[in-house]
């Protein structure tokens, strides 16, 4: 490798959407960083996302906060990045199929508008209005407006390509075989085969396989992979307007099951195909097809919109949510390897989380206050816990 | 408007009259033709539609093949910018072939199997303009 001319103040290690929003904000903030993958951008589980930017499937509470902070930050940046990010504030819309149902959306709504969300009810009648294709029935829903969508792997892509306008260098192809530590026990960088790359600080946002890294560090983050299905359709007209999906996908997100789970949200593309996500279950790193978890996905979408048991689905993907045992993200610095900083665990909320992530990690690696509190995404609040032995399985993808 | 191209002979004359196996059609099995070549022996010729006009095919044809085999070239039109597109690898690989088949858009032409009575209309965009809200 070339020897540096400057100095790097940071090394993130991941290039999906949160190692890309890391080094935008920290580039923009004036830091010098470097960003390294073993793979491509967007390789891991952005590039197996939606590009979900949801608020309304959070419970009030520190990632509410992570999200509406996040979505103001996304409005900005669809200003700033290409178009090619395919940022559509489309708005979320959730039904409820009973009146039960109706009435557990209710109470959650109105706990998500005291923490700033925008959730308006929908009547049964008017929700054609919004949804021609619905299906009838319904008991109702609730619109929310900050709801949007991008295309996760360009939106990745392109906020590197930004940060390397600040300044940031880009790694690709580069896997991290150590984490450096000098006799202080301080991170002093990470070991390449290509070299190594040298920062007083390295920032672990590898995502899926953030514990990984955490362990090179010699500390530990026990990230579980939470694998999920998206059904794609063939490309379709403006079928669907909003990010659709039935109020019990609020109840699958929050679940720490093994066991599979799935709830349809069903969404529209800017390129024509619909998106049908999405199932949740805890089979280690398994990419074998479930057709099992496909077919109830199909059921359940068509459930929604009974016009799609009339168009073919095409294809399928899947990825693996770096999932957390609290379901919070890991944020900031590591107290137990100082120079360590985690930006990883955001489960299926990635996309969404990416932008303030990215600017709270900036701020705690200029060591100045943070636009929220970080406590509750401590890295080191699992300290201690056992967990189940999954993550051990979980080796290499 | 649906803009059908055809190849340069695709004259008036050139067009399968619908009472009988158009001279193309009669031409596949002629002493040069790839039938020949391989001594196939196909069945009898039989009709199927093409936006309405007959055309004839032979039983084991795909769809792309007896438009082609038709003088037709071009049976969709692009989403973005509605330009005409027609069989490209034939392969069943890059999706250019797609037509509407007895009503079913999204159908790879070139993987098809024509049949008797089948109605191929040309695909416009996504194929599903009517589920647009």
């Amino acid at each position: 490798m070339v020897p540096k001319r400057h100095s790097l103040d940071a090394v993130i290690v991941g290039a999906g959407v949160v190692g890309a929003a890391c080094a935008y904000y920290a580039g923009r903030s004036g830091l010098r960083v470097a960003v390294v993958d073993r793979g491509p951008v967007a390789g891991g589980t952005t590039g197996a996302g939606e590009g979900n930017l949801l608020v309304s499937d959070k419970e009030a509470g520190p990632e509410l906060d992570l999200a509406l902070l996040s979505t103001r930050l996304w409005r900005d940046l669809a200003h700033v990045l290409p178009p090619e990010i395919e940022y559509e504030p489309k708005g979320g819309l959730v039904v409820a199929p009973d009146e039960a149902a109706l009435t557990a959306l209710r109470a959650f709504a109105e706990e998500q508008r005291k923490a700033g969300v925008r959730a308006r009810e929908i009547a049964p009648d008017r929700l054609y209005d919004l949804e021609p294709h619905l299906a009838p029935g319904l008991a109702g829903g609730f619109l929310y407006p900050q709801d949007a969508q991008v295309q996760p792997a360009q939106a990745a892509a392109q906020l590197l390509r930004a940060a390397r306008q600040f300044g940031a260098e880009v790694h690709l192809d580069q896997e991290v075989k150590d984490v450096l530590t000098g006799p202080d026990g301080r991170v002093r960088g990470v070991r390449t085969p290509q070299g190594d790359l040298l920062a007083p600080a390295v920032v672990n946002a590898a995502g899926t396989w953030g514990g990984e890294v955490a362990a090179l560090a010699g500390t530990s983050l026990p990230v579980l992979p939470r694998r999920g299905f998206v059904l794609v359709t063939e490309p379709l007209p403006r079928l669907v307007r909003h990010k659709v999906y039935a109020a019990d996908y609020i109840a699958d997100v929050a679940s720490g099951s093994a066991a599979l789970q799935s709830s349809a949200v069903v969404e529209g593309t800017a390129a024509g195909p619909v998106l049908i996500g999405a199932t949740r279950e805890r089979v280690g790193f398994d990419r074998a097809l479930s057709t099992e978890a496909l077919r109830r996905l199909a059921a359940q979408a068509a459930a929604l919109f009974p016009v799609l048991t009339g168009v073919r689905a095409i294809r399928t993907y899947h990825g693996f949510r770096p999932y957390l045992p609290d379901h919070l993200p890991a944020i900031g610095p590591d107290p137990r390897v100082p120079g360590l900083l985690h930006a990883c665990g955001h489960e299926g909320a990635g996309i969404g989380l990416a932008p303030a992530t990215g600017l709270l990690l900036a701020s705690a690696l200029r060591g100045e206050r943070t636009a929220l509190d970080l406590r509750p995404f401590r890295p080191d609040r699992f300290a201690g816990e056992e967990h189940d032995g999954e993550y051990e399985r979980g080796a290499g993808r | 408007m649906t803009k059908v191209y055809e190849s340069e002979d695709g004259s008036a004359a050139s067009r399968p009259d619908p009472d009988r196996p158009s001279r193309k059609a009669v031409s596949l099995r002629g002493a040069s033709s790839p039938a020949a070549l391989v001594r196939a022996t196909p069945g009898p010729a039989f009709d199927l539609t093409f936006d309405g006009r007959t055309i004839t095919a032979l039983p084991g044809q795909s769809i792309a093949a007896a438009l082609w085999a038709a003088g037709i070239l071009s049976w969709r039109t692009t989403r973005a910018g509605g330009e005409p597109r027609g069989a490209f690898c034939g392969i069943g690989a890059c999706y250019d072939c797609l037509a509407t088949v007895n009503g079913r858009p999204n159908q790879r032409a070139c993987l098809v199997a024509a049949r008797p009575g089948d109605a191929i209309t040309t695909q416009e965009g996504t194929g599903h303009a009517d589920l647009a809200v």
